[in-house]
């Protein structure tokens, strides 16, 4: 397990140099720099600053210098917020983002497993039909859709909840924005559940378990819950992922400062070391999700050995 | 001083289905007793499986029972869910065929085991994991200790079987029922589950249902035979006689069709043709399409089971006479 958790690690590293790589490639040939601004500065002025941050040697060293920082945990200055490094400009979004993608994970696992199941339980009844439509529906609205429609209903007409805005992670602040993240997770959940379940309750292991006489609780909650469960658990990783970037714009549209603000604020001002550093980030995150999601997979089906 | 253990009655089982009402079986009569070794063959499809899910309740969702099963003196059909549970595992217990899925793949053999017990006996868990131990090494597994931690995909397939068997006794159930127990198994470990049957029958003097195509397979252990035609049964009696000379031609078209250890598999013939369309079923004699002896009353009239020989242990459905089922 600890050997497998290793190696995982170690394969990441060559994935994370090629990122590193394609982003910083990206983020120069696009036109523009960070200290192109209306006002044009004087020649000094630049040359002093494009030395200061090596932006006036050829690329790969610039690269060079780059990644020694990154190896010692450094992203170096923001180019934008001069009075911060990327580092602490991570460490103070990333808690917001972490909160709001959390939630959002929670109540696509707490609503749609339930609901999935009930469907399945209840197959071809009201309730399943309900659940199903309700779920057709989630998965089609886009996000960018659907959050402005509740901030118009629920926030300005109604007046029930803040239009935008953190504060601090309040409870009226989060609703919103976690509900407009998580929905379609729900959906899709609450649909590879109720599919899986449906196929786990067809097994030949359901049929010898009511064989044996065990009262359907039993059957339900210790035969046929993991195996229908185990999907969903492999969908995490890209659910992570997809909320992760599914943040980006929910925090765009609510004004929420989180990462996904930086991301964006970062490319639109060239803030070279801004856009890697929450580039780098995200993906090291991504990468290590997929790791813990493997290795949790492991728990609920013996048959997998890790490798 | 032989009591009845189970009684079936007319009983018919169909599903819903979008072509139609299928009736996979049509009209059983059978009587099982103590210490029974009952063998069921038919064809894939002839309803042997069903018939058996039937009486313990557990048909596809799609399916309806009509008919009477007596177990024990009570009568299971229409008996609600939670009495059924009480029953089954504990009074009667099937095994299936297919030992991989059959077993829930992300539980201990250990828990598979003393749920059992801890569901019908009340048992602690240490005294659950005792018995299911013992119960092990009654069906002669191999470091048994071991077995109790591992999960299914962990055992050979032979092994897994003795897990079901050993499963299915933990209660000492007066019926057993063997769904195709060594259809999946290799040759050879078809034959020493078989002998672990045959063994443990007698000494636990439990009823034995073996549903199975190859009525050589139980030819061995099974003391009277029912062979199952597209949902009724065409033949019964003692399996020696039926063996040695079968009567319905369906039978002996199975016997013939059954590789014997005794002759080249070379002789080997299948029964031509297909058994009929259950959504349809042709009048008079289901099997007159596949029948070499096929008379015009075999068109028109249903043959019923009737005794044959004059004697009411053996048999058979079908207008043949004897003389010329003889000189076949
Ligand atoms: N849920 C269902 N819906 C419709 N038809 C069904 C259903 N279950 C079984 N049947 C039909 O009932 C018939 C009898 O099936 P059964 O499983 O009893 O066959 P069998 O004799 O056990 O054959 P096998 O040797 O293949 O196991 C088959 O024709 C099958 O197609
Ligand atoms: S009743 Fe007729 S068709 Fe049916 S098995 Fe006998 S001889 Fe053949
Ligand atoms: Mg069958």
């Amino acid at each position: 397990m600890f050997g497998y958790i290793v190696k995982r690690l170690l394969g990441a590293i060559p994935t994370m140099l090629l990122i590193m790589i394609a982003v910083f490639a990206l983020i120069h040939i696009a036109p523009g720099g960070p200290f192109d601004n209306k006002r044009p500065m004087p020649a000094e002025v630049r040359a002093n600053l494009n030395a200061t941050y090596h932006l006036d040697e050829p690329l790969l060293v610039q690269f060079g210098y780059y990644l020694s920082g990154v190896v010692q945990g450094d992203f170096g200055p923001s180019y934008k917020f001069k009075e911060f490094t990327v580092t602490e400009l991570i460490g103070q979004a990333f808690p917001v983002s972490l909160k709001l993608g959390i939630s959002a994970l929670i109540i696509a696992l707490l609503v749609g497993v339930p609901a999935g199941m009930v469907a399945a339980l209840k197959r071809d009844s009201l309730l399943d039909l309900v659940v199903m439509s309700t779920s057709m529906t989630g998965m089609v609205i886009p996000t960018f859709v659907l959050a402005p429609i509740m901030v118009m209903v629920f926030g300005v007409h109604l007046k029930w909840l803040p239009v935008a805005g953190w504060n601090h992670g309040a409870l009226p602040n989060m609703v919103m924005p976690v509900i407009a993240l998580s929905l379609p997770y729900v959906a899709y959940v609450a649909r590879m559940t109720r599919g899986s379940t449906l196929e786990v309750l067809r097994s030949n292991y359901i049929r010898t378990a009511q064989a044996k006489g065990l009262p359907m609780r039993l059957v339900l909650f210790r035969h046929a819950l993991k195996p229908a469960l185990l999907p969903v658990v492999s969908f995490l990783g890209p659910a992570i992922a997809g909320i992760v970037v599914g943040s980006v714009v929910i925090e765009r549209i609510f004004g929420l400062p989180g990462l996904g603000r930086y991301f964006v604020d970062g490319a639109i001002n060239r803030d070279y070391t801004l856009v890697m550093g929450v580039s780098i980030f995200y993906a090291a995150l991504l990468l290590l999700m997929n790791i813990v999601v493997d290795v949790a997979y492991t728990f609920l089906d013996p048959r997998v050995k890790l490798k | 001083m032989n009591q009845a253990v189970l009684q079936i009655e007319n009983l018919r089982v169909t599903f819903n289905t979008p072509d139609g009402e299928v009736a996979a079986v049509n009209g059983i009569d059978l009587n099982i007793n103590t210490g029974d070794c009952v063998g069921i063959v038919g064809e894939s499809g002839s309803g042997k499986s069903q018939m058996f899910l039937a009486v313990m309740g557990l048909l596809a969702s799609n399916g309806a029972v009509s008919g009477s099963v007596c177990l024990m003196g009570q009568e299971l059909i229409d008996l609600p869910v939670n009495r059924l549970q009480a029953i089954r595992g504990n009074q009667v217990a099937m095994i299936f065929q297919d030992t991989m899925t059959s077993l829930a793949p992300h539980l201990r053999i250990e828990r598979q085991l003393s749920e059992v017990l801890e569901v019908h006996r009340g048992m602690s868990r240490t005294q659950a994991r005792a018995k299911s131990l013992e119960m092990l090494q009654a069906v002669r597994i191999p470091e048994a200790e071991k077995r109790l931690r591992q999960y299914p995909h962990e055992l050979s397939g032979g092994m897994r079987q003795r897990v079901m068997i050993a499963m299915a006794l933990l209660c000492d159930p007066q019926l057993l029922i063997a769904d195709e127990p060594t259809t999946a198994l290799d040759v050879t470990v078809q034959a020493d589950v078989l002998d672990l049957f045959d063994e443990l029958r007698r000494e636990l003097g439990v009823a034995v249902v073996m549903i199975t195509h190859d009525l050589g397979v139980v030819a061995d252990i099974c003391d009277s035979v029912a062979v199952m035609y597209a949902g009724r049964v065409v033949e019964q009696g003692a399996m020696r006689e039926i063996f040695q000379s079968p009567q319905h031609p369906y039978t002996q078209g199975l016997l013939r069709s059954t590789p014997r250890v005794d002759s080249p598999v070379a002789t080997m013939v299948e029964i031509p043709g297909q058994p009929p369309n259950l959504l349809a079923m042709p009048e008079g004699c289901a099997f007159r399409e596949r029948c070499a002896y096929a008379m015009d009353l075999c068109a028109s009239q249903r043959p019923s089971l009737a005794s044959a020989d004059g004697r009411p242990q053996r048999s058979k459905a079908c207008h043949l006479n004897q003389l010329e089922a003889m000189s076949r």
